[in-house]
């Protein structure tokens, strides 16, 4: 029996001809990564195990993203602790303020990640490196400091479900309506333990950025990874930007899958994840006027340099609404840099938006744009759970930057098509 | 192996959002983060938990954020298992490398109910309903994973390799 994608690279990372799906196996990494939240319950873990060495200081990151630049006195503690750690063991890719971006934008940008890679990372949408064909899935602190010490970590092998992709996005639909869609149909534990595998004849129309954003989000489908078959947009993505070898595996003819979906892109309307689970999804002939508050629009899900030109699409010439705050936060600083140079933080400004520095900040309801009580939000970012971004009563409404710089210059939920030709 | 103890009752999806909410994460010190603990979804559960309390849920528990500060504040908060019919996978991993004990189990996550006294023998999965006078079959781990409890988590585990 033929194997999938993610079992070939997991195969090839045990040493193994083949793998089955429920196999245990230990496999070597290719990177191991952490945050400002997630690092410091790894270190600890470190230095209470007597670990004296890391596996390899290229591939361990830290990527202090999350809390950044520091929120309070305690997050100041936690970066600090990162930083010394980084230094003591020389780790080679450590980003700091000033030099960081979101982690799941800033690794793919500048090379770290690449096609065939196993990489694990303590933040659960590490699963985003599946857009370039890695294997790439999220896990918790003790396994990241087991994985920076021992440079493998143990896996159930999985079972897959396949999505052929057919078709092409519609003007104003985008990858984030693509896979809330796709969530919506299967459940917020419709892939649990699984992988979703995406090919087809579709995925051509797909960019680099639009995979990531749908690979990032497979996480809130339940899955293990999200994986995009290799081709020439993946080679064009990182031919400058990977400066080492990499291996493509490709999935068996005849691999058997758990289910099957065709997806096709053509069909795909504006759609928005409701309160307060990302499968909760409504396109806009499902529901009526929704007032908002607050407008987010970045994050590792749409922050990337494609999602900032869509927003300053809509919001050209345009005002947000007097009674929303509008964020907007580009995910790296290449890309705060490629907003300046596109002239698209002036017409942000313009419209009254906040820029701001990269920063995970709002998504998790960190700092940068916390809800009160009974607020709404219109947010790019990947989850809608009770007090998410703020107070327990208030809301989040996930949906695609389109629908979010539209949204802000109204100050109700509004698809694009009511403000654009 | 043995945990005995009441009852607090959830239903499918619980997050780890709900379990820690992230504006606490500032901290790693998982006593400070156990007073949180589930309190978007359930203000008075800190306040109410005694050592060796159960928590049974319905499906995909955990699921969400990598954060293990969620497994970790609830067993820094006293509790001795969670049930639930299904697991979000890191909540799983990180609940084993921790060593918080879980067990899946459809019938228990569908007939105890809140304030049940139940207890769970880890040896055989069996958990038994006394407040109702009834058992319930848990699924049992693998080899490999028992070696990992038996050691007292993953980096335990680790030290002989």
């Amino acid at each position: 029996m033929g194997m999938t994608m993610t079992q070939k690279i997991l195969a090839a990372h045990a040493g193994l001809d083949e793998v089955k799906a429920g196999q245990l196996i230990m496999a070597d990494l290719d990177l191991v990564l952490g945050n400002d939240v997630t690092t410091p319950v790894a270190i600890n873990e470190f230095n209470k195990a007597g670990f004296t060495e890391i596996f390899d200081k290229d591939k361990v990151t830290v990527v202090l993203d999350h809390f950044t630049p520091n929120k309070d006195i305690k997050a100041a503690a936690q970066c600090k602790q990162c930083r010394e750690f980084a230094c003591e063991y020389n780790i080679t890719h450590f980003y700091d303020v000033g030099r960081v971006g979101i982690e799941h934008a800033l690794l793919p940008e500048q090379g770290i990640v690449a096609p065939g890679d196993c990489i694990i990372g303590a933040d659960s949408h590490t699963c985003t490196y599946g857009a370039l064909g890695a294997f790439s899935t999220g896990i918790g602190s003790t396994d990241m400091c087991a994985g920076m010490a021992k440079g493998k970590t143990w896996f159930k092998v999985p079972e897959a479900i396949k999505f052929n992709i057919v078709g092409k996005l519609p003007k104003w639909s985008a990858a984030k309506d693509v896979i809330l869609h796709i969530i919506g149909l299967i459940g917020v534990d419709g892939a649990l333990y699984k992988s979703m595998e995406f090919s087809g004849e579709g995925l051509i129309n797909l960019s680099m950025e639009d995979r990531l954003c749908m690979a990032n989000m497979a996480i809130e489908a339940g899955a293990k990874n999200g994986i995009f078959a290799v081709d020439q947009v993946t080679l064009d993505y990182v031919k400058d930007r990977v400066k080492r070898e990499y291996k493509i595996f490709e999935a068996d003819e005849d691999a058997e899958y758990a289910a099957e979906y065709t997806i096709n892109l053509s069909e795909i309307k504006p759609t928005v994840a409701f309160p307060h689970l990302p499968e909760n999804t409504k396109t806009f002939d499902e529901f009526g006027s929704v007032e908002i508050d607050q407008v987010v629009i970045g994050s590792c899900t749409n922050g990337r340099i494609e999602d900032m030109r869509a927003a300053a699409e809509i919001l050209k010439d345009r005002k947000v609404a007097k009674n929303v705050r509008c964020i907007i936060i580009p995910a790296t600083q290449d890309i705060y840099m490629q907003c300046i140079k596109e002239g698209l933080t002036e017409i942000f400004i313009k419209a009254g938006c906040a820029v701001s520095t990269p920063t995970c900040g709002p998504c998790l309801g960190g700092h940068m744009g916390i809800l009160a009580k009974g607020e709404r939000a219109v947010a790019t970012t990947n989850r809608n759970f009770v007090g998410r971004m703020g107070h327990p009563e208030s809301e989040v409404y996930l949906a695609s930057p389109y629908v979010a710089a539209a949204s802000a210059v109204t100050g109700v939920i509004t698809q694009p098509l009511e403000l654009m030709d | 192996m043995k945990a005995k103890g009441s009852v607090f009752k959830y239903g499918d999806n619980v997050d780890t959002d709900v379990i820690i909410p992230a504006r606490y994460l500032n901290t790693a010190d998982m006593n400070e983060l156990a007073k949180h603990c589930m309190e978007d979804i359930d203000i008075d559960f800190a306040k109410n938990v005694k050592q060796g309390d159960i928590i049974v849920a319905e499906a995909n528990f955990g699921c969400g954020s990598s954060r293990e500060h969620a497994p970790a504040a609830i067993k820094a908060s006293g509790v001795s298992c969670v049930i639930a019919k299904t697991f979000a996978r890191i909540f799983y991993r990180n609940a084993i490398n921790i060593g918080l004990p879980i067990i899946e189990c459809n019938e228990a996550a569908e007939k105890i109910s809140a304030g049940d006294e139940v207890e769970i023998d880890f040896d055989t999965g069996v958990i038994t309903n006394l407040t109702k006078n009834e058992t319930y079959q848990g699924q049992s781990f693998p080899e490999f994973l028992i070696n990992i409890i038996n050691k007292n988590g993953l980096l335990n585990s680790l030290k002989d390799q």
